[in-house]
């Protein structure tokens, strides 16, 4: 260990090239980014088939099978290990459907029984690997990423890890497996009944994806370790998943996000002297955290800011109509003076009681106060405005037409039709409004009062 | 040998110290388990499992020497922050359940990996202590370990019991919890919390990955066994210690071959567990693998010897007496694709069903017996007032109900064949006329 931390210091030394990055780091990065790539094509359908933990389950699991394949085959070779790990996972994805189908399981239940169970006969078996050899449990939950440029292969002449060699083959296999599959996968992630009433091969879409995160967990795992496995089929997926409802782009961005996070957790590792797994998985959770919050659609701040201020303008309709009835009960009859005159019908109005406490209302006054719908008075009088009436007469109208609406069409008792139409006045747009005025804009409401022209 | 002899009698102190420990939280996660799994949440406990590390890592980088009660506070905190993120992104944004779990579990974990490797790079940092966490040291159990494992066991087994029948209504239908009043959203925090608690109680004993195997395996092994929530955590509390027992007992007893590291106490737990479920998923007497599979067994062979005396019957049907005899061939012809019918003919001999000629001219030959005629008839009363009942209420052609009819009248209750009779009304004969034509009978135009 000491020798390899020795080894690994010159290399960082060393073999600076050009900037900063030297040609370890730039080893390590690629095979980050490559097993995050490899991960994040095949997460995206775990995400959208709802899955996700059966790479948590696989990526654990295959842990007996690296014991023994290493304790029958006797060498760290990459390909008894795996065949090894690959059966184990398989064995478990297997085992935890069948107990779920047979056994009636619940199903995330029999995914735990059989992963745990599946890691503890790892972690039994592996006791009986002399100390030294470099398989352990830790091993597979932490990867050894910095140990990548260490073992090299000559291919074409150029001289790269070997282990980079090996990933880029699973990327590759995974890309031709999405595009060959491209709509076989959509339709069954998408819609799995639609897609077995066509009578489409279900099951064979579903063996491929597992198999698919079968081998890629494994051969990610010997670098980044099962945890960084898990956050990278996972998160960028689900991330994407949040940034766009199309399906190709969740795919690109997918690749993106995973292998950003790969090279940014990197270089945080680097700087702090820490594992570059964990900071890369680190890094994927905070990305997910950040799109969860701001994205443009599906961002919890994105969705409250415009529930915000949807209330704002409900609120300030709401501030509106209720000065604008108040001046008709003052005035008696229907306000309908125009601009040129605004003093005629800017009348004091008392807000007293109703419009005067809470957030959103200071908010709205403010508002409204600036764009010069209102005036305020002392004493917390407010006045409208012509420009205000305008507004407010245009929510009067949608109410009022939205009553007769109601009565007519829907049947609605008289004492049954205010409340709706109070909400239903904001979300009567123009177009809503001109089909309704061909029938109720020219006589009153139930309760008769008068529309309000437009 | 001698080691062995030093267990069962409980000589060793430091076996007996790992034994409660271990048998303790066996209890406690078991009984725990049971709510968690049938809250189909079985993979929280691995969550949180895994969220707690960087409160791990945290404590031990701010209060430096490894003071256990505070690296146990800030896994506690961390594995709650975990869990209420997964609630908050399941509340709050489509990613579902799966998604949420996977990304909570890896990042957490994640800084959980990054604190821990900068923590061990301080002076004082000792990579050993903050391993065990992962991985687990049951073995290595002091007193003190016990006595924090036996408080959160008490803790968890008082309030399980003081709030059982909230847990209940919350596991079985939280819709109808909810709409009474019960504060749900506080009773699964309630139980998420005790979850938590047992699990970071579990991790220096069992480690991350294994912890949550202790609530899931005894809970899931528990419910082959039994219906009621009573036993159930009963049973389950019961696996988890039996579970634990065996496991510490087996990695203390068994030889340590040449060359190993000695048994890992926390997965041979683990396993323990795992062999139980194995056991109680294939014998258990009702929901057990084996007790279907023989359920399913002994059904197909009621069914193909009902078919075979149905069979008989309606081949015979309009003969005169003295010639209800029938051979194999006229059988087979009547119900084809029946697989293995001389075996199953045999076995109608057998339970004095049916009777074979041996002598003279019908020598090779069978006929019903009385009691054979009589089970006969039943059935093929049955079968048909279910196509006559299937024809007029359901709409279905005559050639088209015999299908249905001859998977059905093997189950029809006596009260369900009885009513159908009422029914049709007419007396009928003691086997009504079938409603389509029936091989190697005659053509009975049935509409009753």
């Amino acid at each position: 260990m000491t020798q390899d931390a020795a080894m690994l210091s010159m290399l960082r030394g060393n073999c600076t090239i050009g900037f900063a990055i030297s040609e370890y780091d730039l080893w390590v990065m690629l095979a980050g980014v490559l097993a995050a790539a490899a991960c994040s094509i095949v997460g995206c359908f775990l995400v959208l088939r709802r899955m996700s933990l059966l790479g948590d389950a696989i990526s654990h699991a295959i842990l007996p099978g690296l014991a023994a394949a290493f304790l029958i085959s006797h060498t760290r070779e990459i390909v008894p290990m795996l065949i090894g790990a690959a059966s184990a996972g398989v064995l478990a994805a297997l085992l935890s459907g069948a107990m779920a189908r047979y056994a009636r399981v619940e199903e995330s239940a029999s995914l735990g029984v059989s992963f745990t169970t599946l890691f503890a006969l790892g972690v039994v078996l592996i006791a009986f690997i002399p100390a030294g050899i470099d398989l352990d449990p830790s091993c597979v939950l932490y990867g050894s990423i910095e140990h990548v440029p260490l073992d090299t292969v000559v291919l074409f002449g150029v001289e790269i890890p070997r282990y980079i060699r090996t990933i880029a083959i699973v990327l590759i296999v995974n890309v031709v497996i999405v595009a060959l599959l491209w709509k076989e996968l959509k339709v069954v992630s998408f819609d799995a009944a639609f897609a077995a009433s066509i009578g489409f091969g279900t099951a064979f879409v579903h063996t491929i994806l597992v198999s698919a995160v079968a081998w890629t967990s494994v051969v990610c795992f010997e670098a980044v370790g099962s945890i960084l496995v898990v956050a990278m089929l996972v998160a960028p997926g689900a991330t994407a998943h949040l940034l766009t409802d199309r399906y190709p782009r969740m795919f690109v961005y997918s690749i993106i996000l995973a292998t950003s996070s790969a090279v940014i957790g990197y270089q945080l590792a680097s700087a702090l002297d820490t594992t570059a797994a964990g900071m890369m998985s680190v890094v994927a959770g905070v990305q997910f955290a950040i799109a969860a919050l701001v994205a443009p659609k599906h961002g919890v701040f994105v969705k409250w800011m415009s529930r915000f201020l949807l209330s704002i303008r409900i609120r300030r309709e709401d501030i509106l109509a209720s000065l604008y009835r108040e001046l008709e009960s003052q005035g008696a009859g229907t306000i309908s003076l125009s601009a040129s005159n605004p003093n005629d019908y800017v009348a004091a109005c008392s807000t007293g009681n109703r419009y005067s406490r809470g957030l959103l209302t200071r908010i709205s006054r403010r508002a409204l106060r600036r764009e010069g719908l209102i005036e305020e008075q002392l004493a917390g009088q407010l006045r409208l405005t012509a420009a205000g009436a305008e507004v407010a007469r245009q929510v009067i109208r949608s109410h009022r037409m939205w009553e007769s609406f109601l009565k007519e069409e829907v049947g609605l008792g008289p004492d049954h039709l205010h409340d709706p139409s109070h909400v239903m006045e904001h979300y009567i747009t123009p177009q809503m409004r001109a089909r309704l005025q061909s029938a109720y804009a020219d006589r009153p409401d139930p309760h008769g009062k008068p529309v309000p022209p437009a | 040998m001698n080691e062995f002899i030093r267990l069962v009698l409980l000589q060793d102190p430091n076996t007996r110290v790992v034994l409660a420990g271990a048998g303790l939280l066996g209890v406690c996660a078991g009984v725990l388990g049971v709510f968690v799994v049938l809250r189909r949440r079985a993979l929280v406990g691995d969550a949180i499992a895994h969220a707690a590390l960087p409160g791990i890592g945290a404590s031990f980088l701010i209060f430096g020497e490894r003071n256990v009660v505070a690296l146990l506070a800030g896994a506690f905190v961390f594995g709650l922050l975990g869990v209420l993120c997964i609630a908050a992104i399941q509340m709050w944004t489509r990613v579902k359940e799966d998604a949420a779990l996977g990304i909570v579990l890896s990042s957490f974990f994640g800084l959980g990996l990054v604190l821990s490797r900068i923590a061990q790079s301080t002076p004082g940092g000792n990579k050993a202590g903050l391993d065990g966490y992962i991985f687990g040291k049951a073995a290595s159990m002091v007193q003190s370990d016990v006595l924090v494992i036996a408080l959160v066991a008490v803790t968890t087994l008082v309030v399980v019991a003081f709030f059982f029948k909230e847990l209940r209504l919350v596991c079985f239908d939280r819709s109808f919890a909810a709409s009474i009043g019960r504060p749900v959203g506080m009773i699964d925090f309630v139980l998420l919390a005790l979850v938590c608690v047992c699990v970071i109680a579990g991790l220096p004993a069992v480690g991350v990955v294994l912890t949550a195997a202790l609530l899931i395996i005894p809970a899931a092994g528990a419910r082959f066994w039994t219906d009621r929530l009573g036993y159930l955590v009963f049973i389950a509390g019961l696996f988890g210690a039996g579970a634990a027992c065996i496991g510490v007992a087996m990695s203390a007893a068994l030889p340590i071959p040449a060359g190993s590291r000695g048994w890992p106490t926390g997965a041979m737990i683990v396993l323990a567990a795992a062999a139980i479920f194995m056991v109680s998923m294939l014998l258990a007497p009702q929901r057990g693998v084996l007790a279907a599979v023989a359920r399913r067994v002994a059904f197909k062979r009621k069914m193909s010897l009902e078919h075979v005396l149905r069979a008989a019957y309606e081949v015979t049907e309009d003969r005169k007496p003295g010639g209800f005899s029938w051979s194999i061939n006229e059988i087979v012809r009547h119900i084809d694709g029946q697989a293995g019918l001389q075996r199953i003919i045999n076995r109608a001999v057998r339970a004095g069903l049916v009777k074979k000629y041996i002598h003279g001219t019908r020598a090779g030959q069978y006929t019903l017996t009385d009691d054979g005629a009589i089970e006969a008839t039943r059935l093929v009363r049955a079968h048909r007032l279910w196509e006559h009942f299937l024809i007029r209420h359901a709409d279905i052609a005559p050639d088209h109900v015999h299908r249905g009819a001859d998977e059905l009248e093997h189950i029809l209750p006596t009260e369900m064949i009885r009513a159908i009779e009422l029914e049709l009304g007419s007396t009928l004969p003691p086997a009504p006329p079938s409603p389509h034509q029936v091989v190697q009978g005659v053509r009975l135009e049935g509409n009753p």
